[in-house]
């Protein structure tokens, strides 16, 4: 793509960056009937300019380019250095064809090993989500409706807390409790409640709470956030027009909060899937999650391209599922993104 | 006839603050009944007390006869609008009217019918498909009061449900709301810090002041014969002389006040030496001539309205008195900082306790 003869398209691309931001800010859309004023008069000139720049060097060096150079490598062969760019350096489909068909540790058609992790990621995530909505809404819906401030800054603070210690300590963390001598199952057979400790670990239990402990705070600030600008008089008003507690959730608090917890799902969602300390530490022998197994194309089979395929895989499941959240809760992106 | 509500000996503490102090009251059914006073003096801690989103920290709340304690909002046979209004911005109006037969269980039929029937009432009759932010202020009005007659309702309870309107659309509301009361012959318990909203639509008025009950009684009780202070000063435009009763005769009584001395009708026989207030309305008070009670002057201001002028005249102790005139004397006042003088009958002006 960037062959010695593009290079000086590389010295456009900002300038062609730059050039779109400043037309969307010039004909930004505007309601109907509304007079506002510009983007440019909004800011002033030197910040107007400055913000487009700057957003402009932030979209195309963070966010475009590296995703183009990932796509773009997902597509060539692995050869050794010498031979890049030379003849054998060709576009192929080997690499998606490996995820598929290509296996270096069964005789199996097709590589079932890495489908299956795949899959399961994909699923455990789905439900790794949803339970943390179950989990998070009660008590986001307390902070937000029923607690007082002084107790809602409290109860942040027990939450916010742990998050002091980085991840990977709080999975060890998990692993010490979930282990087999560990606290849960002492408390267990202490109780009688068991006369064989409980292989947490081995039954992908620890990884689970794990998973939805790392990403439980972005679940309860996005359903706080939406329920807290829920007007309280609303649920006094269906309260008072007869309505039961489950009918004003589901009916009042839950479609309102509809964005939030979209934003809340898909957020948790694409870091299970994506999380890699959690799997490492937490997964048993057995378990299947498919970001090591992505890191292992990188760093083991030191095998680039297969591991930028890969990525690209994941990162088409986690665009695919939040394109499909917004299609079934009726959303746009800007909803999710308040 | 049973009371349609019946507050006893209600009061409400939050902490140490009491916002509503041993209120006790009948109201009628089918009456429109309201609580006036200023701000922050409980009406709303009333109106949820009633409705029962506040428990009482005493008394009892009687619907119908029927002791509500320990009975939820959603089980009284109360419905309340909001001071907000507190409409559902995700429903229709239609959705937003039949939300309370739908939580009851209504079938989709009957609950249709019902819903066309109230859209009817409040004129909106082919905009039931309408998101609530399409509609304009007195139409969200009219939605929320039909969404909460929708449960047939023995009370409607309405917070102040017109402040947030402009002053047109406010007296289009006053006069609607009244013809709705008659039409469905509910009973309303309407709070208003609004003495006009008041006078105009109820059957009876509760003036409040500080968690406490004034005085109870229809529109002109509370006008012409205020039994305190607080309410013939805060119902209507009224001139205060503070001063100490010196003589009585029959009854009337002198009061030494700054601006003189000056005679009015002690209806609440209060003796020589109580601390009093003399209330003359504006609108007694003569321009020009002499009378019983004088005062003067110098002219301070005239507001002309049209049908009538506010003159404003600075009493000597720099005290602000005004007389509303009607018609042609007006057009005769003298120019500002000239003398004048204002008179009054001594019947027209009231003596109660400072
Ligand atoms: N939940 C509460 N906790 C503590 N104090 C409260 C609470 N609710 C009301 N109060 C206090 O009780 C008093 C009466 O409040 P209320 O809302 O009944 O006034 P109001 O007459 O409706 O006033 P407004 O006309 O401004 O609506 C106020 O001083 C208020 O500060
Ligand atoms: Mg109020």
């Amino acid at each position: 793509m960037l062959s010695s003869t593009g290079h000086p398209f590389i010295f456009l691309l900002p300038v062609l960056a730059i050039a779109i931001f400043w037309v969307m800010a010039k004909f930004e859309p505007k309601p109907v009937g509304v007079t506002k004023k510009s983007f440019f008069e909004r800011n002033g000139t030197p910040v107007a300019i400055y913000l487009i720049v700057a957003v402009a060097f932030w979209s195309l060096f963070m966010i475009v380019l590296p995703q183009l150079f990932m796509v773009e490598m997902s597509f060539r062969p692995k050869l050794p250095p010498i031979e890049m760019g030379g003849p054998k350096d060709l576009y192929t489909f080997e690499n998606y064809h490996y995820f598929i068909y290509g296996s270096t540790t069964s005789s199996d058609a097709i590589n079932w090993v890495h489908i299956k992790a795949f899959f399961l990621t994909i699923f455990a995530s789905l439900l790794v989500a949803l339970f943390n909505f179950a989990l998070c809404y009660p008590l986001a819906f307390y902070m937000a409706q029923v607690a007082r401030p002084a107790r809602v800054r409290f109860l942040l603070l027990l939450l916010i807390a742990p998050y002091w210690v980085n991840e990977i300590l709080r999975a060890f963390a998990f692993r010490i409790i979930f282990s087999s001598g560990g606290l849960i199952n002492k408390i267990l057979l202490g109780m009688g409640w068991v006369d064989q400790p409980i292989d947490f670990i081995g039954n992908d239990i620890a990884l689970y709470a794990g998973l939805g402990y790392a990403y439980m705070l972005m679940m309860i600030f996005s359903l706080y956030n939406a329920i807290e600008t829920l007007d309280h008089a609303q649920i006094e008003a269906a309260r008072d027009l007869g309505a039961p507690w489950w009918h004003i959730h589901a009916f009042i608090v839950i479609p309102f909060a509809k964005p939030g917890i979209a934003s809340g799902c898909t957020l948790v969602f694409m870091l299970s899937a994506g999380s890699l300390a959690a799997p490492l530490v937490l997964g048993g022998p057995r378990s299947l999650w498919f970001t090591p197994i992505l890191y292992d194309r990188f760093f083991q089979a030191f095998n680039w391209p297969q591991g930028a395929a890969y990525a690209f895989i994941l990162l088409l499941a986690c665009v695919s599922f939040v394109l499909l959240v917004l299609r079934l809760g009726r959303l746009s992106l800007g909803e999710i993104a308040k | 006839m049973t009371a349609a509500v019946e507050i006893d000996h209600l009061t409400v503490q939050f902490g140490l603050f009491t916002a509503v102090k041993d209120v006790s009251l009948q109201i009628r059914q089918g009456e429109f009944f309201s609580f006036l006073g200023p701000s922050g003096c409980g009406k709303t801690t009333i109106l949820r007390a009633i409705s029962g989103f506040q428990d009482p920290t005493q008394g009892v709340i009687r619907i119908g006869g029927q002791d509500m304690s320990g009975i939820g909002p959603n089980q009284r046979p109360t419905a309340l609008i909001f001071q907000n209004l507190a409409l559902f911005p995700l429903m229709t109006v239609s959705e937003n009217i039949g939300y309370g037969l739908r939580v009851r269980g209504v079938p989709k039929a009957d609950r249709d019918r019902k819903v066309d029937e109230l859209l009817n009432l409040i004129a909106l009759s082919d905009q039931g498909h309408k998101k609530i932010e399409e509609l304009s202020g007195g139409q969200k009005q009219r939605v929320a009061i039909a969404r909460a007659l929708a449960v047939e309702p023995k009370v409607l309870l309405l917070d102040e449900p017109l402040s947030a309107l402009d002053l047109k659309l406010r007296q289009h509301m006053r006069n609607e709301l009244r013809a709705i009361q008659r039409r469905v012959g509910v009973t309303f318990i309407y709070i208003t810090h609004d003495q006009g909203e008041a006078l105009t639509m109820s059957d009876r008025i509760a003036v409040m002041n500080r968690g406490k009950i004034e005085q109870v009684g229809n529109g002109r009780d509370v006008y012409e014969h205020p039994q305190t202070s607080f309410v013939a000063s805060f119902v209507g435009e009224n001139n205060g002389f503070t001063g100490t009763i010196t003589k009585i005769s029959g009854d009337q009584a002198e009061i030494e006040t700054s601006v003189g001395r000056l005679v009015g009708l002690n209806k609440k026989s209060l003796p020589v030496g109580t601390k009093a207030t003399l209330f003359i309305r504006p609108e007694a008070m003569q321009f020009g001539a002499q009378g019983e009670n004088n005062l003067s002057g110098t002219a301070a201001d005239a507001a002309y309205e049209g049908m009538t002028t506010h003159l404003t005249m600075k009493a000597h102790d720099g005290s602000s008195i005004v007389a509303t005139l009607t018609g042609a004397p007006a057009r005769e006042f003298p120019s500002q900082g000239s003398s004048v003088s204002f008179a009054f009958a001594t019947r027209d002006a009231l003596i109660l306790p400072a």
